[in-house]
């Protein structure tokens, strides 16, 4: 998914190879000149060479990946709430079990992304208590709702579209536990693109009504989904460090302009018009042109005052807490065990 | 490692080990968090291998695990670096000898 890219997250230490990794660990070496490590890592990353959660890294980098991959994870989470909104009512039984390991896959996507975030010494609980507090961002895409059925087809084809153009080129990314999640979850997310299209094509070569529908699902998550690169790139605050240090490989409006591009053709095999009238091939560029993103209402959705922003965040906190009697259960059991295997062994 | 224990009923780091298919070794897949070793095994099975990525999970406290530190990996690892004759390609055989 998307990650809007935000200011402000504490400073974290401990750079583990897993946030619990070596606790009992080695004392820390004595301090060295923080300006040739600095030089020395950028060399590393200029040689292509995996950081890794041991490693000396500025600060700068560590909190700008825990931010980033934070709002990836809690994108991920955030993410299952509009789909899982039709798993009860999914058409058939196996719409049912794929929108199911769809929605399973965006949970596994969460999880790999919230242990590479840990990597830089951020707890779990920190990371969730962020999310709802409200205090950390996620994509702002998962704040429209899914009215109809196409909607699910609308977000597999264009929402999980526009994230494998944005994930791809972070499988290279310069921090060794961000790119392998990344490898893990784009190896998953073109079934999600793919489910998006099929189901589309289902209704776009079914009845008027459900032709219709598609339609009507496109137009709605048309403008939503090229929001989902991000601002221009002359508002884009964070883009000029994250493209030195390799997190980012590519600007906002490039990767904006290739989804248009690939996406331009999979509407007229569909027979599905894109809700754009200044939409149309440029012969001299090579491309195609379209017409202004409405950014007042990105920023306005940003901000929580998107269709679903209050609905999305309270259900996720309803999770969180009914959910925390079986948490510490579950915590209190396992000391049970402890407990008792230590008294038998004694 | 500072804020770690800030909660104390977060479910302990485990770190995931997965053999891909029979006759392979046991290789590091990732991490998550479960109350116990027995949990720590099922939640491998759901995050891990939800299209038949293994067929064997180990799983291991990630606090259990002693890492080397990336700082002294020079002096950790110079000393095999000039024993070139510790690889077959450092002799030369003539040619007549065949089956060597």
């Amino acid at each position: 998914m998307y990650l809007v890219y935000h200011n402000s997250q504490s400073q974290q230490e401990a750079s583990m190879y897993t946030q619990g990794l070596d606790a009992h660990g080695l004392e820390p070496s004595a301090p060295i000149d923080e300006g040739s490590l600095e030089q020395r890592f950028l060399e590393r990353v200029d040689a292509e060479e995996k950081i890794e959660p041991k490693d000396w890294m500025p600060d700068r980098y560590r909190n700008t990946l825990i931010r980033q991959i934070s709002q990836h994870a809690h994108s991920e989470i955030v993410g299952m709430l509009p789909e899982g909104n039709w798993i009860t009512r999914a058409p058939t039984l196996l719409r049912k079990s794929i929108l199911i390991a769809k929605v399973q896959d965006e949970a596994g996507h969460g999880a790999y992304l919230y242990s590479a975030a840990e990597t830089l010494g951020v707890s779990r609980d920190q990371l969730v208590e962020q999310l709802l507090s409200g205090k950390a961002k996620y994509s702002s895409i998962f704040n429209y709702p899914t009215p109809t059925w196409a909607d699910v087809g609308a977000i597999g084809w264009l929402v999980d579209g526009a994230a494998i153009m944005n994930q791809i080129p972070l499988c290279r990314c310069s921090y060794g536990p961000y790119a392998r999640a990344m490898v893990r979850i784009c190896r998953e997310e073109s079934f999600h693109q793919r489910q998006g299209f099929d189901l589309m094509l289902q209704l776009a070569r079914g009845t008027p009504e459900q032709k219709r529908m598609a339609q009507e699902a496109l137009n709605r998550w048309w403008w939503p989904a090229l929001m989902m690169f991000g601002p221009p790139d002359a508002e884009s605050t964070h883009s000029t460090d994250s493209q030195r240090w390799k997190i980012k490989r590519f600007s906002n409006d490039e990767l904006r302009e290739k989804f248009v591009d690939f996406t331009v053709p999979q509407a007229q095999f569909l027979g599905l018009t894109l809700p754009d009238p200044l939409l149309r091939w440029n012969e001299a560029t090579q491309r195609h042109d379209f017409g202004p993103i409405d950014w007042n209402e990105f920023n306005q959705v940003l901000k929580g005052h998107g269709p679903c922003n209050a609905e999305r965040l309270a259900a996720r906190r309803a999770a969180h807490e009914e959910g925390a009697w079986v948490r510490e259960a579950a915590m209190a059991y396992a000391t049970k065990q402890q407990h008792r295997e230590a008294s038998i062994a004694a | 490692m500072g804020e770690r224990m800030e909660d104390k009923h977060q479910w302990p780091l485990y770190e995931v080990f997965i053999r891909a298919r029979g006759g392979l070794d046991h290789k590091h897949v990732g991490s998550l968090h479960a109350a116990d070793a027995r949990m720590a095994i099922e939640h491998a099975r759901d995050v891990y291998t939800r299209r038949q990525e293994g067929v064997s999970i180990w799983v291991v406290r990630s606090t259990d695990i002693t890492a080397s530190d990336p700082a002294e990996a020079d002096s950790l690892f110079e000393p095999a670096r000039d024993k070139v004759y510790r690889h077959p390609t450092f002799y030369e055989i003539p040619d007549e000898v065949k089956t060597l």
